[in-house]
């Protein structure tokens, strides 16, 4: 319900937005995020709190703008962003910089826990060594995988100073985003329109499959995994589709959805809901791809009556799941589309969802938080 | 609704100086403490002017009601007077404050008369031997007419009844009511509209602005702004501030002085530039053009927008008002748009959207252009493929399929044969990179041992004329092994072609050049021999008759 979306402004152009991961028994819904900016002098990782439990208004629903706990100047376009644990984020920078930077609780402070210079970086012919944008970061704490605008492919381990492995010139054209298939698997995304899933127990440098898009080889910018499902996966292109894959079966996606005008930036998979999709794009819309097999019955979250536990239900009839992304047909009414934003202006370069709350950002310098998702 | 605009800007302004004033009672560095005291301060300024051109020109309130707004802006802007206020109400006997006539007066200053009469009627209470004057002063400022009150009469009866009120005031001062308490008797000089009696109180009032409205509120409240008469309150030794200026031109309804006196003043286009803009869509601002052919208004919002574009992450703001500057914004925006610092593909991919949004082809090509250069020149021939695809550059593919096809001729091997391999119908943006692509298909098909189809396809791209001369050669070469192997593959016919090729590719050197390169003669001879050969054996085994 819009609402319950509530803006602020921060001053700086929004890149990645990301939800602090809830401990495994969680009851309460997330209530800190962190975001990063990107195009200033001096860009900044930021953390901030929303909601607190005692500040309930008047139907059950937290009241209260995100407050900003702590900040830490980034050198470089935070160019993507993910927690490895409760108090660690690892960042990806335009200079080709890796950091992992930590969240002191007890003081409120962020401090840079440990660095890779250069992991990604462009053999010039004519200087040496310049660095290249590290566009893509996905960790499984903890093992951290990052992927650039060289090609490159590298595997780093927490703690540890050295890269696990390197695989240069994975790719000839600019990596985009990565993504686990299973632990030893990933998956990455190219600007050729091409997944390419790679085994990491083997030593071989190649892909051990292809994927492409039919007809033109529109550049692919985000992807995600289903949460449930290990051979489901959404990828974002320039041109705004929406594909599913279904990794077992040929080489070609199984649906192509027409979404958004311009760049796809980010997909996400609702991770306790999936049947749900989220996508935000440079035409400053936000949309929620909604599978539910029934509409009219929604997952049965939290609020009936206020302050009740959240419980997070998983869904455990996959069949459906699988029917609805798998055998989609917009045109059938099984699936639910609706864009989230009123007043779309600038791009959405990021969101991530968890639970019943949403979190964005623009180009148009705002963060926004929708705590009430499935209202 | 443009009046609601007009007031959203305001508050926009309010909020940065709230935020400034923030910032400036949290800081401990006195330099810093200074810049920000500096910023609010000019802040509050751009305020009052703007609000002032709200009311005048924005509203353009009609006689009686302008007096009202101009009130409104004067007790808005005086904020001296709250503090003192509040100490004197807040003491145990008001009356008998040393401030306390001080406040009152402020409020008939200002026509707040209900305040002023609440406050008389504590020293009343207090001092029971000026009752009666009290009661007398209290009559003539409760009946004071107000003008524009939501009432519905006219300007006319308005000014009657004022007269009769003035003529009161007028006879209870002669008749020396008043004469024993010297506060209330110069309060009924100002009620009279005495310039003397409101001069007076020259340290209250603060500002000229001030003292003008008062001034009208006591004299004509009915009528436009008069002349101004501003050396009255401030001598003649002191010259008027920049502000003062602009006031001054507001108030004589100069707006196009206004603006340009704001110019002057103000560092940052920000203001005149929005105030501008606002005061056309009010159709205020006469179109007389500059002589370099745009009006004002847009002249502003491109300086203001040009000005974004040097700021490195407010260039998107920027293109939005070029896009409303209907003569020269799309020009601007086409030699702004080309000059952004491009440090990643995201930055490169956002500006590219901007451009293509609004037609701009030509700007769309340079950039890819620039991006697919960086590309290759960092050995990156999949992203330069990209970002020519993107723009359509077919010249550009080209230009990469040569250097895939050098890279080829130089190592024996193809490099990124993912991107080949995979090109799809990408690969028609160019000859060349349908050559590469089919080129690459041979191979595989060799590498797959399907011969037959390999080599219709090898004679394809030489007689379809798909591959450049240049490779005409290593294409020749590549026809060896085939013609090389136990079974024959290239037909009579086929045959006939390849040695067509070859005459063709070895007609046109000199015979200087002949005997130059002695490997490429070699080649030649290998296979002259080679072709021969697979003739011997093709016209042999179709000349037999098949299942004898």
């Amino acid at each position: 319900v819009m609402e319950d979306v509530c803006a602020k402004f921060v001053s700086q152009k929004i890149s990645k937005t990301r939800w602090r991961p809830l401990p495994a028994a969680a009851l309460q819904p997330p209530d800190l995020f962190a975001t990063g900016s990107w195009d200033n002098e001096d860009n900044r990782i930021s953390i901030w709190s929303v909601g607190h439990l005692g500040n309930v208004g008047l139907d059950g629903v937290y009241q209260g703008e995100p407050q900003l706990l702590c900040d830490i100047r980034h050198n470089g376009d935070v160019m993507d962003m993910q927690f490895l644990d409760q108090e660690r984020i690892v960042v990806a920078s335009s200079t080709g910089t890796v950091t992992i930077f930590r969240h002191h609780q007890n003081n409120q402070t962020l401090s840079a826990n440990q660095r890779w210079e250069k992991a990604h970086y462009h053999v010039d012919q004519d200087t040496c060594c310049g660095g290249a944008a590290c566009t893509g970061i996905i960790c499984n704490n903890p093992e951290i995988v990052t992927v650039g605008e060289d090609g490159r492919i590298n595997l780093f381990k927490a703690d540890q100073k050295d890269a696990v492995r390197t695989i240069d010139n994975a790719d000839s054209s600019t990596l985009h985003a990565v993504t686990f298939l299973r632990t030893t698997e990933i998956l990455t995304v190219n600007s050729i329109g091409q997944l390419k899933i790679w085994d990491l127990r083997q030593q071989r440098n190649e892909p051990s499959q292809i994927l492409s898009l039919t007809g033109d080889r529109v550049p692919l910018h985000c992807v995600d995994r289903h949460p449930n499902q290990q051979h489901i996966v959404a990828t974002g292109g320039q041109d705004g589709m929406l594909s599913i894959w279904d990794i077992r079966q040929g080489t070609m996606p199984v649906s192509l959805l027409n979404a958004h005008e311009a760049e796809m930036w980010e997909v996400h998979f609702h991770p306790s809901s999936p049947d749900h999709l989220f996508t935000c794009s440079e035409d400053g819309s936000l949309w929620h791809w909604n599978t539910s097999t029934d509409i009219a019955e929604k997952p049965s979250f939290l609020h009936q009556g206020g302050r009740s536990a959240t419980y997070l239900p998983h869904n455990t009839s996959n069949q459906s799941i699988v029917s609805a992304w798998l055998s989609n047909d917009p045109t059938k009414d099984r699936m639910e589309i609706t864009n989230l934003i009123l007043n779309q202006t600038l791009s959405v370069n990021s969101l991530d969802v968890l639970g019943q709350c949403l979190v964005y950002g623009t180009d148009a310098e705002a963060i926004y938080v929708n705590r009430q998702l499935f209202a | 609704r443009l009046l609601q605009v007009s007031k959203n800007y305001r508050s926009v302004i309010r909020a940065c100086m709230e935020d400034m004033h923030q910032a400036a009672t949290s800081t401990r560095d006195p330099a810093l403490h200074s810049q920000y005291s500096t910023q609010v301060s000019i802040l509050s300024a751009m305020e009052l002017i703007w609000n002032l051109c709200e009311i005048l020109f924005v509203e353009a309130a009609g006689a009686g009601p302008l007096l009202l707004r101009l009130l409104d802006w004067v007790r808005l802007h005086v904020c001296d007077v709250d503090s003192m206020v509040r100490e004197v109400m807040s003491s145990e006997n008001p009356a008998k404050h040393e401030l306390f006539w001080n406040v009152v007066d402020i409020f008939v200053l200002q026509g707040r008369m209900d305040e002023a009469r609440h406050l008389l009627s504590k020293e009343a209470s207090a001092n029971p031997t000026s009752v009666n004057m009290y009661k007398i002063l209290d009559d003539l400022m409760k009946k004071m007419p107000v003008p524009g009150l939501g009432n519905t009469q006219t300007l006319t009866e308005m000014e009657l009844k004022w007269q009769h009120w003035h003529e009161e005031c007028q006879r209870y001062l002669q008749d020396g009511t008043f004469a024993s308490n010297s506060h209330m008797e110069s309060i009924c000089k100002i009620l009279l509209g005495d310039d003397d009696a409101i001069l007076e109180k020259k340290e209250l009032i603060t500002t000229w602005y001030h003292f003008l409205v008062t001034r009208l509120l006591y004299s004509h409240p009915t009528v436009k702004p008069m002349e101004l008469r501003m050396d009255l309150f401030l001598g003649r030794e002191s010259s008027p501030e920049s502000l003062d200026t602009i006031l001054m031109a507001a108030f004589e309804f100069e707006m196009h002085q206004v603006i340009k006196e704001c110019s002057i003043a103000l560092s940052n286009w920000w203001f005149v530039a929005h105030l501008t803009d606002l005061l056309d869509h009010c159709k205020l601002l006469q179109s007389h053009n500059l002589y370099f052919g745009s009006n004002m208004r847009e002249f502003l919002l491109l300086e203001y927008a040009s000005g974004l574009f040097s700021h490195h992450s407010l260039w998107q703001l920027g293109v939005d008002y070029f896009d409303h500057c209907p003569e020269y914004g799309r020009v601007y925006l086409e030699l702004h748009i080309e000059r952004i610092p491009l440090n990643t593909e995201q930055k490169a991919l956002k500006v590219l959207r901007i451009c293509e949004q609004r037609q701009m082809h030509e700007q769309v090509r340079s950039i890819c252009k620039i991006m697919a250069m960086k590309a290759l020149r960092n050995n990156r021939l999949g992203s330069a493929l990209s970002w020519s695809i993107r723009a359509k550059d077919a010249a550009f593919a080209t230009l990469i399929s040569d250097r895939f096809l050098k890279d080829y001729s130089e190592r024996g091997c193809f490099s990124d044969l993912d991107l080949i391999d995979n090109l799809g119908p990408s690969m028609l943006l160019s000859d060349r990179l349908t050559f590469l692509g089919k080129y690459r298909e041979f191979h595989r098909l060799y590498g797959e041992k399907r011969f037959s189809e390999a080599a219709k396809l090898l004679l394809l791209l030489m007689t379809a004329h798909i591959a450049p001369c240049s490779f005409w050669m290593t294409l020749l070469t590549d026809a060896l092994p085939l013609l090389e192997q136990k079974e024959v593959i290239f037909s009579a016919e086929q045959t006939y072609e390849l040695m067509r090729c070859l005459e063709d590719l070895t007609a046109g050197k000199s015979d200087k050049q002949k005997f130059q390169d002695d490997v490429e003669t070699m080649k030649v001879e290998m296979l002259r021999l080679a072709l021969a050969r697979n003739l011997a054996r093709v016209i042999v085994k179709e000349g037999t008759l098949e299942g004898s």
